[in-house]
Order: structure tokens, then C-alpha cells, then sequence
């Protein structure tokens, strides 16, 4: 029974890593030519399923690495939780743009623009994830960067403009100093690996990271952290992030936050990685551990001041980035754990709230928080719904962040106690901010108009329900697995 | 002769660096986009004195590209679209010239003082080049943080994105300089394309939308 069952998968599998690519890549170029609407969402959906498909074959057989992709367990986690949420965020998106295109704020036109870059981000992500090559790891964030500008600024409005020229000028000055970065890696790595472009190649780098320059390296760590930073979000250079977020279409914002921003962590982690096995290089952690913690200390108090509620959720996403950066730069198998298991449910909790918060903007007319009261009145799905992804994000029992900021939190505890009193604080404040704001748009009294809303509550109910019973129940595979990984990190 | 070599690669590295320099100091737009043009010329000139150095004959590609796209096509377009627009020919300053002077005078110190950090038995030709091109890098991000204009920020990014390539260039063997070299120029064009769609005057605050409609027709 195995025995034909692994017949029949093997050869899907072998090529799983050419399909995670093709699929995207096609989709992207048949959308642009679908006229329909309604088609070229089903399309979108049909892809980012196929593509998921593929990605979880990935589990069954991983091919050796190549020159330029190569699959190991720390991308595969990367590559499952973002297909998974390409794929959901791509249902959400179906039922969000008819809305969209029925009260105007799209055309038709824009939206077959919007499928088809939609595919393209998908691809240019999972380039960046399989990327064996650090020059092309390179181009694929730069490609997901373009995508993501364009889709930031569809709606054309002055907002979305600025936004998108915003997060294009900051975005191209990051990318630029992660190539300084890259650029310096080869340098490094030229005397002992030799010209060509098996110095580029991150399995040879890792392979002879004991052996080469330390000096070039911990400089290139630097430009590297910086310039993929800006991509991460982490203070002070995430001033692109809030407005994107804010002013492109909600499935957007929910990609951004749920995905790009750990395609980018992805980076750091790599190179992170290459340093930490170099025994002259400076450790990376304590750099990661201070833009980690002053990312959470400041959005934790940017909270506050929010008027928009999209802003507040991108703030929230800064905040839950630099908790993840720090656990990752403690480094050790119980903060990369933590670090882990934060950002896998992060990417769930904070899209699914985008899914509710992108309907309740329909239903309200209105992204301002002031105007958005007693949702659970009114709404009751999307407004118990919002209850339910706040307490999570915030990190309240019984929900998965919960148990990941008790990892990052006892496991700082343990090893540097003075680092963990500015790293509680932080949380506290976050987590009240949410609260207090919470507060009055899910309860306070009901007001201003209701549209009904015809978006689709399966994306949302599944990333919750993800999010719940990891916090109840974390299957025993998914520990071995995400124990093995954690490991892999140092 | 070597030595001859490595002093003549040290030479037009250094003029970038001056250059760069001299692009903090401009007050006039057009002034800045001439001297941007002169960075981009003594940029092919360095790339290809390393074509001929390395004995690699795509860098005269990007040589190319940064003579004909960098030095030619981007300023003219940049002087019509300051024209056109009828952008303030003036370069409006968040920090004074003397000031910015003195920070950049910093940054080259910097930038010389951290690369030499790095041990000596590495490719000597490399790290002077690595220096340099920091510099460069450096002094570009200066200028798109004390510069208020949409279009001298753009000059900054590109000036910025010279000192990369410079970097690659110097870097012996390295793969992709051509396709890197090429996927910057992608970038830049769209900022350019951006800049004049979108009537971007100043770095974050006027993104006329009206003239966007009368320029696609399109009513709303």
C-alpha cells in the first residue's frame, strides 16, 4: 500500500520544488490575459491551492540541493505557512474584490493587475525561500518589493500613492544595502572558495564558514541586518511599513504582514546562520536582540496613538517582528523554538484579523477607529471574530502566541534576566494598547452605517482555529520538526 | 606594472569618492545632475579599466550600461522632466551645506577606518576598492536623508547605487554584476517613471494626484 502510495507521489514530489515556482509563475502570465473577474479570482484560488499542494509534497521527498534552489527544514517551514496563507489570503481576497469593484474602488482592469501580480509576489517569495544563491535571494526580494509597491498604490488615491512612492524609496534603500551586504559575503568568501559563482552558493558558504574573512563578514552582517531589516520592520527603519499596510487592498496588507515580512527574516536568519558557525566573527545575536527589543519597546507604545485600524495592526505586526528577531538572535533550541512557533502564529493570527478587519472596513465604510464601535452588536461574526484574533495576537491563554511569548519570556528568563524585564514590559504595554482599543470597537455602543457584507468567514475561522489549538495542543510531529529546525539555528 | 595597475584602479575609485562629495555641495538641480553624470562616466571609466584588469569581458557591459543609462539617458531625462514640471531649481536642504560637508568628511574617515579592519592578506586591490565604494554608499544615503526634493533623492539612491557597483566590479570573478547592474537600472527607471506620473515634487509629502488625471485622461 506505502509502496504504491509512494510510487504515485514520488515523481510530484521530486519536481515539487520546479512546481512551487512554475505555478506562480504561469498563473501569473495567464492572469493578465484573463478578462473575467470572477474567472481569474476562482484562477488565483485554483493556484495558490495547486501551489500549496506542492509545497506540502515537499514534506514527503526533498530533493538534494541544487546551485541555485536547494530545500532544507528551515525553509520548508517558510514555504508550507506561506503557501498556506497565499492560498487563504487568495479566497479572502475573491469575496474582498467584488466588494471592491462593485462600490468603484476598482476597476476591472485593475483587477486583472491585481491577479496577476498577486501570483507573481507568490513566486517571487517562494524564488526567495528556495534560493540556494544569495545573489538570487537578492533579486527575489527585490522582485516581491516591486510587486508589492505596484499593489500597495492600486487604488490611486493620494494616500495609496504616497504610500506605495513611500515604501518604493525606503524598500530600494534597503535592498540596496542588503546587495552592499551580498556583495561583501562574496568577499569573504573569494579567498578561501575561490572566484565564481560558487561563492554565492549558501550550502558551499555554510559548508566553509570557519574558514572565511571575519572581518568582511561581520561587516556584511551589518549591511545585511540593516538593509533586510527595513524589510523585516524593524525600528528604526519600518517607517514604510504602517502606510502600506494601511492604504493598499486588505489581502495585500495581510500578505505583507503575514508573509513578506518573514521572507525577508528568512534572510537574516541565513546569513545568521553563516556568521554563527564562523568562530572570528562577531556573535549576530546581541545586534539582533537589540533592534528585536527596540522594535517591540517602540511600536508597543505606537500602539496607543493609532487613529486608523489598519495602522494599528501593522504597528502590532512590528511589534510581534521584533519579538521574533530577538528570540532568534538569544539563538539556543528553546528561543528558536519560541521564535518559530511566534512566527508561525503570528503570519495566522495577524491575517486572519486582516480578513475581519478588510470586512468590517466594508461594512463601516471606514478605517477609522474612531468611528468603529460595538461590532459585536452589529457584526457579530466579524466583531466576535476581532475579540478572538486580538486576545490571540496580544498573547492571551488559551491561543499559540500565548505559549510562544511564554518560550521567549521564560527562556530570556533563564539565561539574561535583565533582558527580559524591558522585553515583559514591552508585551505589557502591547498588550494593553490592544486592549484598550479593542475595547471600544468590539464593545462601546453601535453607530454609523452597516452594510451588509457578503466576504467569506472560512479563511478567518481556520487561521483562528489554527491558532487555538496550537495553543491547546501542539501536534507531536510539529514539535520534533520545529525541535530539529530550531537546532539547525544554533 | 602591477603596482602601475592597482594605482590606476585606486585613482578612479578615489574620483568617485571626490565626486560624491561634490554632489553634497550643489545648490542647483541642473548643476547636480551634471556632476551625477560625471560620477557615472568616471564610474565606466573604473568598471572597464577592471574589465580590462580582471580580463572579464562582461564588465564592459556594465561599463556600458552605466555610461549610456546613468550618464546620458537618466540626467536628460531628469532635465526635461525639471522643465516640464516646472520644478524649483533650487536644491532644498533639511541640513546646511557646511554641515553636510563635515558629516560626509566622516563617513569617508569611516568608511576607510572600518575596511582596513579587515585583515591585509585579503585581495589587496578588493579592500582599497570596498573602502571606496562605502564611501560611496555612505555619502549616497547621506544625501537622500539631508536632501527635501524628490529629484536630488533620486540622484542620492543612484549615487548610491554607483558605489555598488563600483563594489561588484571590484569584487575579481564576481557572478551578476551584468544582471545586477541591469536590475538597478529596472529600479531607477521606475522612480524616474514615478516621479514624473505622479508629480512627486517633494521626498514624501506632494504626490499631486490632479495632474495624474489630466495626464492618463481619466476623470474621477
Amino acid at each position: 500500500m506505502t509502496a504504491a502510495f509512494n510510487s504515485l507521489i514520488h515523481p510530484f514530489a521530486a519536481n515539487a520544488v520546479m512546481l512551487i515556482l512554475v505555478i506562480p509563475a504561469a498563473s501569473a502570465a495567464l492572469l493578465f490575459a484573463v478578462r473575467d473577474y470572477r474567472r481569474s479570482a476562482r484562477l488565483n484560488a485554483f493556484a495558490a491551492f495547486l501551489m500549496l499542494l506542492a509545497a506540502l509534497a515537499l514534506l514527503v521527498e526533498q530533493p538534494p540541493p541544487g546551485d541555485y534552489l536547494h530545500v532544507d527544514d528551515l525553509n520548508i517551514v517558510f514555504i508550507i505557512l506561506n503557501s498556506l496563507v497565499g492560498f487563504t489570503t487568495s479566497l479572502f481576497s475573491a469575496s474582498y474584490i467584488a466588494h471592491e469593484l462593485e462600490i468603484g474602488r476598482l476597476t476591472r482592469a485593475q483587477l486583472r493587475f491585481y491577479h496577476a501580480m498577486y501570483q507573481l509576489l507568490l513566486f517571487a517569495m517562494a524564488l526567495s525561500l528556495l534560493a540556494n544563491n544569495i545573489g538570487l535571494m537578492w533579486v527575489a526580494i527585490e522582485l516581491a518589493t516591486l510587486t508589492t509597491v505596484v499593489m500597495v498604490g492600486i487604488y490611486r488615491t493620494h494616500e495609496a500613492l504616497e504610500a506605495a512612492w513611500k515604501y518604493f524609496i525606503l524598500g530600494s534603500v534597503g535592498i540596496a544595502l542588503a546587495l552592499f551586504g551580498t556583495i561583501l559575503v562574496y568577499l569573504a568568501a573569494l579567498p578561501t572558495v575561490g572566484e565564481g559563482a560558487a561563492a554565492m552558493i549558501w550550502t558551499v558558504l555554510m559548508s566553509n564558514a570557519g574558514r572565511l574573512d571575519p572581518a568582511m563578514l561581520n561587516l556584511a552582517f551589518i549591511f545585511l541586518l540593516l538593509g533586510y531589516g527595513t524589510k523585516v520592520g524593524l525600528a528604526p527603519l519600518h517607517a514604510w511599513l504602517p502606510d502600506a499596510h494601511a492604504e493598499g487592498p486588505t489581502p495585500i496588507s495581510a500578505v505583507l504582514s503575514g508573509l513578506l515580512l518573514n521572507v525577508a527574516l528568512h534572510a537574516v536568519l541565513r546569513f545568521k546562520l553563516v556568521l554563527a558557525a564562523n568562530p572570528g566573527a562577531i556573535a549576530p545575536g546581541p545586534l539582533m536582540v537589540t533592534l528585536g527589543l527596540g522594535s517591540l519597546i517602540f511600536a508597543a507604545f505606537m500602539l496607543y496613538r493609532r487613529r486608523d485600524i489598519k495602522r494599528l495592526f501593522a504597528y502590532s505586526s512590528i511589534e510581534n517582528m521584533g519579538i521574533i528577531v530577538f528570540a532568534f538572535g538569544m539563538g539556543g533550541p528553546l528561543a528558536n523554538f519560541a521564535g518559530l512557533l511566534q512566527m508561525t502564529m503570528h503570519s495566522l493570527t495577524k491575517s486572519a484579523i486582516f480578513f475581519t478587519v478588510g470586512q468590517i472596513s466594508q461594512a463601516k465604510g471606514t478605517q477609522r477607529l474612531a468611528e468603529l464601535h460595538g461590532l459585536t452588536l452589529t457584526q457579530p461574526v466579524l466583531g466576535w471574530g476581532l475579540v478572538v484574533g486580538v486576545a490571540a495576537i496580544a498573547g492571551m491563554p488559551p491561543f499559540g502566541i500565548f505559549t510562544s511569548e511564554f518560550l521567549v519570556v521564560s527562556s530570556t528568563f533563564a539565561r539574561q534576566p535583565l533582558l527580559a524585564i524591558p522585553l515583559v514590559i514591552g508585551m505589557l504595554v502591547g498588550f494593553g494598547a490592544l486592549m484598550l482599543r479593542l475595547h471600544d470597537v468590539a464593545f462601546g455602543n453601535p453607530g454609523g452605517p452597516d452594510h451588509p457584507v457578503k466576504s467569506s468567514y472560512i479563511p478567518m475561522t481556520l487561521h483562528l482555529g489554527l491558532v487555538l489549538m496550537a495553543g491547546i495542543y501542539l501536534p507531536g510531529p510539529l514539535v520534533v520538526w520545529f525541535q530539529h529546525v530550531a537546532e539547525m539555528l544554533h | 606594472m602591477q603596482h602601475l595597475a592597482f594605482d590606476i584602479a585606486h585613482l578612479l575609485a578615489g574620483s568617485i569618492v571626490l565626486v560624491s562629495l561634490m554632489l553634497l555641495y550643489q545648490v542647483r538641480l541642473y548643476a547636480l545632475l551634471n556632476v551625477f553624470a560625471l560620477q557615472a562616466a568616471v564610474l565606466a571609466l573604473s568598471v572597464s579599466w577592471q574589465a580590462w584588469l580582471q580580463d572579464a569581458p562582461e564588465l564592459y557591459l556594465t561599463a556600458a550600461i552605466a555610461l549610456v543609462v546613468k550618464a546620458i539617458v537618466i540626467p536628460l531625462a531628469l532635465h526635461r522632466m525639471i522643465r516640464r514640471l516646472g520644478i524649483h531649481r533650487e536644491v532644498e536642504t533639511a541640513l546646511n551645506i557646511g554641515p553636510t560637508m563635515l558629516a560626509g568628511l566622516a563617513l569617508v574617515a569611516l568608511a576607510i577606518a572600518v575596511v582596513h579592519r579587515v585583515s591585509p592578506d585579503a585581495n589587496m586591490i578588493a579592500r582599497e576598492d570596498i573602502a571606496f565604494a562605502l564611501a560611496v554608499v555612505l555619502l549616497g544615503l547621506l544625501m537622500m536623508v539631508t536632501r527635501r526634493n524628490a529629484v536630488s533623492q533620486v540622484v542620492g539612491f543612484m549615487s548610491l547605487e554607483n558605489g555598488l557597483i563600483l563594489a561588484a566590479s571590484g569584487a575579481k570573478g564576481m557572478p551578476y554584476v551584468v544582471e545586477i547592474s541591469v536590475a538597478f537600472s529596472i529600479l531607477v527607471a521606475f522612480i524616474v517613471i514615478g516621479i514624473f506620473l505622479f508629480r512627486i515634487r517633494e521626498r514624501f509629502d506632494t504626490v499631486d494626484l490632479h495632474a495624474l488625471d489630466q495626464i492618463t485622461g481619466s476623470e474621477r
